[in-house]
């Protein structure tokens, strides 16, 4: 089935079997692999990507049902010039190891603090409690999301 | 896994859904956001020949609130439940429950009706159902019609639903205001199904009693149930500590747990009672 959506803000148009899920379709077909897929099964959290502006379990859609939507993957959070503050922010707080759960957290983290820069570090847990890691603890992710929030008190920052 | 091939319709009216749902013989399934369908079909526990899409259909994503209560179109999804300021007052068990469901990624996606025709025993949404005697309105090829709660959930994952029908609101009846509620889920992780949880209300009478007792169970046994004689030791009494344990006891007797790779049943059992009695204990707080 063609299927038209928008990607990290580019139109994009593929041609898909119905059983392909979303998370597959940026992988295989746009080759967009920064969103890894873990369980694929809604465990995991490391497939999350955002559509329009939800953040989503990507191997829970299919990719048609992504038909008209934007979506934003890990990619479409960064830029070539510089690290966004809620890299810095993971970087300084040795928020990652393997880096597998990553993109996820990337993702999941970058709703939150654009919907709720002011959330505290109970929210911040709950919210990141579907998202699995297997290096890091959990410990040194919360206090790097906490650490983001004044840059998107500012400006909402990407 | 990869899911199973099937096919893939996106209607844009109820008619043409239920029609689509009819022409498979069974083997077609409604999907809204997925969130259980899509891992039964990675497990091939679920492999439908066909999907029909709900996404397109008018008005299932609607919150009504007036006097009758609070009516759920079948397409809300918990996060449309959690951002709806009028039901701190107009339902807070229903907002207090949901509140448990899953994470905030599946909470974006899932929603009300899928919950319900899902059916899982542990689920909050089908438990706060059976404890409000809700009406669920569905429709298929022979029309409309509405089905009470506790004739809708048949057992795990088993509902009164005909293969061409589609559950399209939830009614849940209206709130008032003097109503006393309680809500507590036991899960290991924050997020995952609950081990036990319990939702409750009565209503105070004159004289510092209670009536109306509504105490259903989630997670225990292979569906959600109101449990009858924790009622019962509530109705036409105070809630004291005393109330509070007949009521923790007596549910504790009345549920019947099996031993799973979660809990064995002996521990569900007295899960249930502990539920109890914090439920009851923040309703009377």
């Amino acid at each position: 089935m063609t299927t038209k959506f928008e990607v990290n803000g580019k139109s994009v148009s593929v041609d898909v079997e119905p059983r392909l899920t979303l998370a597959d379709c940026l992988r295989y077909n746009l080759r967009l692999t920064g969103t890894h897929i873990g369980c694929e099964h809604g465990v995991c959290g490391a497939c999350t990507v955002l559509v329009n502006g939800d953040a989503v379990r990507a191997c829970l859609m299919l990719a048609v049902q992504a038909e008209g939507a934007r979506v934003v993957t890990v990619e479409g959070l960064s830029n070539d010039a510089d690290l966004t503050p809620l890299q810095k922010s993971f970087r300084k707080h040795h928020a990652l190891q393997c880096g597998f759960c990553t993109p996820g957290f990337i993702t999941t983290a970058h709703a939150l603090l654009t919907e709720e820069p002011d959330c505290d570090a109970d929210r911040v847990r709950e919210v990141l409690s579907g998202n699995i890691c297997r290096c890091t603890g959990y410990i040194a992710i919360v206090e790097a999301v906490l650490d983001a929030r004044a840059a998107y008190k500012k400006e909402g920052a990407r | 896994m990869k899911l199973p091939a099937f096919e893939y319709a996106c209607p844009a009216t109820l008619k043409e859904a239920v029609a689509l749902l009819a022409s498979h013989d069974g083997e077609a399934k409604p999907i809204a956001g997925g969130q259980s369908l899509m891992p039964m079909m990675a497990f091939r526990v679920a492999q439908p020949s066909l999907l029909v899409d709900l996404r397109k259909l008018p008005d299932l994503n609607k919150i009504a609130i007036d006097k009758d209560g609070v009516r759920l179109g079948a397409m809300v999804r918990w996060r449309d439940i959690q951002d709806d300021k009028r039901l701190a007052t107009a339902h807070p068990l229903l907002l207090g429950a949901i509140a448990h469901v899953a994470h905030y990624q599946i909470r974006n996606r899932g929603t009300v009706g899928g919950s319900v025709c899902h059916a899982d025993p542990a689920a909050e949404m089908p438990g706060i159902a059976i404890t409000c005697d809700a009406e669920m309105t569905v429709m298929g090829k022979g029309g409309q019609r509405v089905i009470n709660a506790k004739d809708f959930f048949l057992g795990a994952l088993t509902t009164a639903l005909e293969p061409d029908e589609i559950l399209t609101e939830v009614k849940l009846p209206a709130w008032p205001v003097t109503r006393r509620l309680g809500f507590q889920e036991f899960a290991r992780r924050r997020g995952d199904f609950a081990m036990a949880g319990i939702a409750l209300f009565y209503d105070p009478d004159a004289g510092g009693k209670v009536g109306n007792a509504h105490v259903g169970v989630i997670g225990v046994g292979d569906k959600q149930r109101r449990l009858a004689k924790a009622e019962a030791a509530i109705n036409g009494n105070a809630v004291n500590d005393a109330t509070i344990a007949k009521a923790a006891e007596a549910a504790s007797a009345e549920v019947e747990p099996q031993d799973d790779i979660h809990a064995s049943a002996a521990y569900r059992r007295a899960l249930t009672g502990t539920m109890v009695e914090r439920a009851l204990k923040s309703a009377a707080s």
